[in-house]
């Protein structure tokens, strides 16, 4: 500092108005355009420019989180109806298999049954035919022994 | 015009004397506007740093700047309202950092290691020229915002309940500039005088917690000045129904 900047009279007090006052008044109005231009325009544009962005990354995410729960839910009806398919598929085979099964156990029933019946009627008339046989001999063996008996004597 | 009370204990203080420059006719305090101006500086130093590359994902000095201008908003905001503190946001922030820069630099600066032939250099709110200064920018402030967005509609703000609050009102608008530029003078010096009186005695320790109440003191002068500032405008441009 030059001694003509410092060069001054030492009198005042606390309250003493002079030509500070208008002089600061106008520094502080000028350091509000300085201020205004230099801090507050371009820190706010930057910062309302990510505010913006904010937002809109936001909405954007929003936008795709309700897209996934679309599609989401699609997917489990389509899980859903896939499974009851499957369901009804099983269901139909397992009544397929009970219907062939029971066919074939009726068929295989009959055809039992049947062949014992024809086996039984073959018994009965081999039996029957067999008793005959056995009759007719003995009727014959009792004719050779009355023969015999009688032509001895 | 030696202020007689203090003379004897604050014989070194020097209270009440101001390094004047003489500029043709008038008069100014030269104290007041050397530590304005370096304190000016530096602030604005700091905002060009700041602001010289501003990304997205602010890094270093742009946070501190972004702090302080949501800060800022969020005060302009709260009390000017929605509609119009967009207008007053850059003379409400710059009241605010002008004064807590300006209350912090008397603080925290060590002035006095610089010497003048009179006086000595301080916090620029500690003068009452300044204090008045920006008080009486703050009544014309709400005046023309009042104004500028109602028309001479705004004095209706005068009888606005009753027309009982006219000599209240017309009162206001004198305690206002008065209470504004009182309080901060009177903080401000009262918090100077109070660690220059203590060094002087007590030159160990003891000042120290009292310095840092003077911080906090000053922080908060500069946040009531800009927050009431805010409000007289709020209050000039709010509607009523």
């Amino acid at each position: 500092m030059t001694s003509l900047l410092l060069f001054g009279a030492s009198e005042g007090g606390l309250f003493d108005f002079d030509a500070t006052l208008p002089l600061m008044a106008v520094q502080v109005v000028l350091l509000t355009f300085i201020l205004n231009a230099l801090f507050f325009k371009p820190v706010g544009r930057v910062v309302e420019e990510r505010e913006d962005y904010v937002i809109s990354s936001l909405a954007e995410a929003k936008k795709k989180l309700s897209q996934v729960e679309q599609l989401e839910s699609d997917l489990k009806n389509q899980l859903k109806e896939a499974r009851q398919a499957a369901q009804s598929v099983i269901n139909e085979a397992e009544a397929d298999s009970e219907n062939l099964y029971k066919e074939a156990l009726a068929l295989a029933t009959t055809e039992a049954n049947a062949s014992r019946e024809e086996a039984r009627r073959e018994i009965d008339s081999q039996r029957q035919s067999a008793l005959n046989q056995l009759k007719s001999d003995a009727e014959k063996l009792g004719d050779l022994i009355v023969e015999r008996l009688l032509a001895s004597k | 015009m030696g202020f007689t009370p203090f003379i004897f204990p604050f014989a070194e203080l020097e209270v009440g004397q101001h390094l004047y420059w003489q500029l043709g006719n008038i008069r100014i305090h030269g104290q007041v506007f050397l530590t304005s101006w370096l304190l000016i500086g530096a602030l604005l130093t700091l905002v060009v740093v700041g602001t010289k590359k501003m990304e997205r994902d602010p890094k270093g000095v742009q946070n501190l700047l972004e702090f302080l201008w949501d800060y800022i908003r969020d005060l302009a905001r709260t009390q000017i309202g929605e509609k119009v503190y967009r207008d007053w946001m850059p003379f409400i922030g710059t009241l605010f950092l002008f004064i807590f820069v300006s209350n912090w630099g008397g603080a925290l600066v060590p002035w006095r290691l610089i010497r003048l032939p009179s006086g000595e250099l301080g916090a620029p709110t500690a003068d009452i020229n300044t204090t008045v200064a920006l008080a009486l920018l703050v009544s014309l402030s709400y005046f023309y915002a009042g104004l500028s967005n109602k028309g001479l509609r705004y004095f209706e703000y005068y009888v606005h309940p009753t027309p009982i609050m006219l000599p209240f009102k017309i009162v206001e608008d004198f305690t206002k500039p008065l209470s504004l530029s009182f309080r901060l003078f009177g903080n401000i010096l009262a918090d100077e005088l109070v660690v220059a009186v203590l060094v002087f005695l007590v030159p160990l320790v003891l000042p120290v917690p009292v310095m840092f109440l003077g911080l906090f003191t000053s922080a908060i002068q500069a946040l009531i000045f800009a927050t009431l500032a805010a409000y007289y405008i709020g209050e000039a441009v709010e509607e009523h129904h």
